[in-house]
């Protein structure tokens, strides 16, 4: 029997359900068998015109639909999937009455192209202003699109469904936003204010707009043909991230919790670290050292050293300025210990997911320490020298993993690191 | 568990549509003053914000050009904060500060989505050509502008608040929930010093079509919030408002002074499907708050929307001898900012030893004689999620 506290005293948390959607497909089985043969769920857009676009492919979770089509209703839809599989993993509570909070990770909300057209079709003048699209927009024929558009609209639907205790957060930390979901869990059950909590990350962001947005800020990769091989993170001739859909959820409860009421424990949240950077609002400090204290206050979290870890799950985006940072950063924290870390970025694969990715790889991270086995980095056939880390490079690796470091850095400065380990520290 | 920490109110930051500062707010509050513009997207009615320099607190005209309006207000009043507090510039402090930012989403360009909305309409945009225009006529940086965390972002960039940074979104309920959890982890020495606070510009039509689908805005004239039952609704406002919070410990080690302490703070999520839900969540919640003074103060940011704003009048009625003060009449609707706003108030009116002047023609709010030892902070959201926190004198 372990003790129940970690070595500060506080109660150790733990993982009991995790459920998982990307563009891989449904579901933990689906996604680790084709995460770990080195499959890309990136393709070329269908969903909707990819005319005057720069970027042509994405990570788009196609299998699920939802009508009327809305990033938010995707996003929420992935989310119910994700939930529904880690709460049948973990048993807990009963249907529709889950005994804990809930912190959801989601991309800010915004009335969509579809809808605001629908509106504009409706308006009665022709050469319309605002005050007459606001009158439109009035007219009782759109309550549908509040209900639907408020950003607390997906929070609000998954309450409902699975039942959670008090008010829900809903938050955003841009490209960290799944790692703060789980962080937020992780301090409540230390704190003793609850014994489980449910954090979900979700994102169904591939919507034309949004794609504009981020390829005028010149961050996504534009190596189109074949998409598949577009995003190449730690190879010298990567050029940008590639935008992908997805959603996780995990199950967090206290160890005491979990062992009492007889539940199988898949993994341990053994630290949580975050660090803002203000350097700039889309720009890593060039100099790693947010990251770096990031990476640190995580070890210290755990209360680990850094030979201790021995797999990174990178943030590893594929652009050219993170990659490198993130080396910069890892190398400065695990000095001589880095090139002994065999790491990986399951971006390469499923693309980044966004407001999700700090839940999907924290639940590929506790795969990886379950089965033993590295899922690889593919497309890395010409590997950046200045970035000498082990990479997984295109085949996975069976390796002894007994905790593993994962990492998301964001735009607006967002860094959060996670320690997940397979048993308590 | 140990006993949690007192948590201090040390810094405020506080700009509206009436001027900026502590003492200008005490000073409209006093003489009843309401900035409001009946003529600028007739008939619906907004709270623009004053004419300000934001140069004081944001030096680097970069900086401001890389942000739209609500950024500026948020950056701007937590600068205010920083300052109050007395840890603006100050390294140490600011590097292991948490923020907790409660954020909607940004200003959109309503000149190109119109331009594209009249195009569709009249039959003018083939399929694709959305992108085209979307590619060619947005600003790079108005993105950066839209993004909910981008207001944290900017503050840590402007002032350097650098320990942790979270963005909560969610409308009215995500600001008390950033307040909550602020407190929580304060209180469980998770935390030592926080900045929590948010932003809220009046002046967009865009907000306004989000609030409109839902029949949720006032029109046509202006009346204080407890006025509107016949014709509900609200009118967006414009403010940001910031609150620096530590522990007890940590503020008397730097020798910082309290506005107040900020005992509790309480949200849920009332299923409002059932009628009168949201009167009973109100009423399960006052219980945990521990008020004891016979004569206490509730400072709500009661919409106007119905039937939300009926429901929390059925509460209120239930608690008489309460001097409510509903900060919608003044301020106008401020959303994520509305809650942060009435703990500002709630602390200045305990620092100063009194509660502001009533401003309701319904005879609803009464006057308060005497300081204030305790002040209720209410929120209900003008369709989901609540809470309330209790604002006392440091003893």
């Amino acid at each position: 029997m372990t003790a129940p506290r970690d070595k500060f005293g506080r109660p150790i948390v733990v993982v009991t359900g995790m459920g998982i959607v990307t563009s891989l497909g449904a579901g933990k089985t689906d996604n680790w068998k084709r995460l770990t043969a080195g499959e890309s769920g990136i393709k070329t857009v269908t969903r909707f015109p990819i005319d005057g676009m720069k970027t042509t492919m994405a990570g788009a979770v196609d299998f699920v639909t939802v009508d009327p089509f809305s990033s938010t209703s995707l996003s929420e839809r992935l989310a119910v999937m994700a939930t529904e599989e880690a709460l049948e993993q973990s048993a807990i509570g009963s249907k529709g009455d889950f005994p804990g909070p809930l912190f959801l990770a989601v991309a800010p909300i915004e009335t969509e192209w579809p809808q605001r057209l629908e509106v504009a079709r409706a308006v009665e003048t022709k050469d319309f202003g605002l005050v007459e699209y606001l009158a439109a927009c009035g007219s009782g024929k759109f309550t549908s699109f509040h209900r639907r558009f408020t950003f607390g609209s997906v929070a609000l639907h998954l309450a409902e469904t699975f039942g959670t205790k008090g008010s829900p957060i809903s938050l955003s930390t841009a490209c960290a936003s799944g790692a703060t979901a789980i962080q937020l869990g992780v301090e409540a059950i230390r704190r003793g204010e609850a014994d489980a909590a449910l954090c979900i990350a979700t994102d169904g962001s591939v919507n034309p707009e949004a794609m504009v947005r981020f390829s005028l800020l010149s961050a996504l990769s534009t190596q189109n043909d074949p998409p598949q091989s577009a995003s190449k993170p730690f190879s010298k001739n990567r050029d940008g991230f590639v935008m992908a859909e997805g959603a996780g959820a995990l199950v967090l409860e206290s160890y005491d919790a979990a062992m009492g009421r007889g539940a199988t424990i898949l993994g341990v949240v053994a630290g949580c670290g975050e660090l803002t950077d203000s350097f700039h609002r889309t720009r890593s400090s060039p100099d790693g050292k947010p990251a770096i204290g990031c990476v640190r206050k995580t070890l210290a979290d755990a209360g680990m050293e850094p030979n201790q870890i021995d797999h990174i799950n990178a943030h590893g985006t594929s652009t050219p300025e993170n990659d490198k940072m993130e080396y910069l950063a890892t190398a400065a924290v695990f000095g001589e210990h880095t090139p002994n870390i065999p790491v990986s970025s399951n971006k390469s694969m499923v693309g980044h997911t966004i407001s999700a990715a700090g839940a999907v790889e924290a639940i590929f991270s506790l795969l990886t320490l379950e089965h033993q086995r590295i899922p690889p980095t593919i497309n890395y056939e010409v590997p950046d020298p200045a970035i000498p880390f082990d990479v997984v490079g295109n085949k996975a690796r069976d390796a002894r993993v007994t905790a593993v470091m994962s990492n998301s850095f964001g735009f607006g400065g967002q860094n959060a690191s996670l320690i997940l380990t397979r048993e308590p520290a | 568990m140990a006993e949690p920490k007192e948590v201090w109110i040390t810094g405020i930051g506080l700009l509206y549509s009436l001027g900026e500062g502590l003492d200008a707010h005490w000073e409209a509050l006093a003489a009843k003053r309401v900035n409001v513009d009946e003529q600028r997207i007739a008939p619906y009615v907004i709270h623009p914000i004053a004419p300000v320099s934001f140069d004081a607190q944001i030096p680097k005209k970069g900086d401001q050009r890389q942000m739209e309006m609500w950024q500026r207000i948020g950056t701007y009043a937590a600068g205010l904060a920083l300052d109050s507090a007395g840890v603006k510039g100050n390294q140490e402090s600011l590097s292991r500060m948490d923020m907790i930012i409660a954020a909607g989403g940004g200003e959109r360009d309503l000149t190109v989505d119109l331009a594209i909305m009249n195009a569709d309409a009249q039959g003018n945009l083939p399929s694709g050509a959305i992108n085209e225009k979307l590619m060619n006529e947005l600003r790079p940086t108005l993105f950066l502008a839209q993004l909910s965390n981008l207001l944290a972002g900017n503050i840590a960039i402007v002032h350097g608040v650098c320990g942790t940074s979270r963005t909560f979104m969610g409308e009215e309920a995500s600001s008390i929930d950033a307040a909550r959890n602020a407190v929580a982890r304060i209180g469980a020495g998770q935390s030592d010093i926080a900045l929590v606070g948010a932003a809220h510009n009046g002046d967009r039509g865009d907000l306004l079509m989000l609030y409109q689908f839902g029949g949720f805005s006032l029109k046509d004239r202006y009346v204080p919030v407890w006025a509107r039952k016949d014709k509900p609704g609200f009118a967006i406002g414009s403010a940001g408002a910031f609150l620096v919070m530590e522990s007890r410990e940590h503020a008397e080690a730097r020798g910082a002074k309290p506005y107040a302490k900020l005992t509790k703070v309480v949200a849920d999520l009332a299923r409002r499907k059932e009628s009168g839900a949201l009167t009973r969540s109100l009423e399960a919640m006052w219980p945990q708050l521990g008020v004891n003074d016979e004569h206490p103060v509730l400072i709500t940011g009661a919409t106007g929307a119905e039937p939300a704003t009926a429901e929390e009048r059925a509460f209120l009625s239930e608690h008489p001898g309460l001097a409510v003060r509903a900060t919608g009449t003044t301020f106008g609707h401020l959303v994520e900012a509305q809650f942060p706003l009435g703990l500002a108030l709630a602390a200045l009116s305990i620092s100063r030893g009194a509660l502001y002047l009533a401003n309701d023609p319904t005879g609803f709010e009464v006057e308060k004689a005497g300081a204030p030892t305790q002040i209720v902070v209410m929120g209900a959201g003008h369709y989901q999620g609540e809470g309330m926190a209790l604002v006392e004198a440091v003893k």
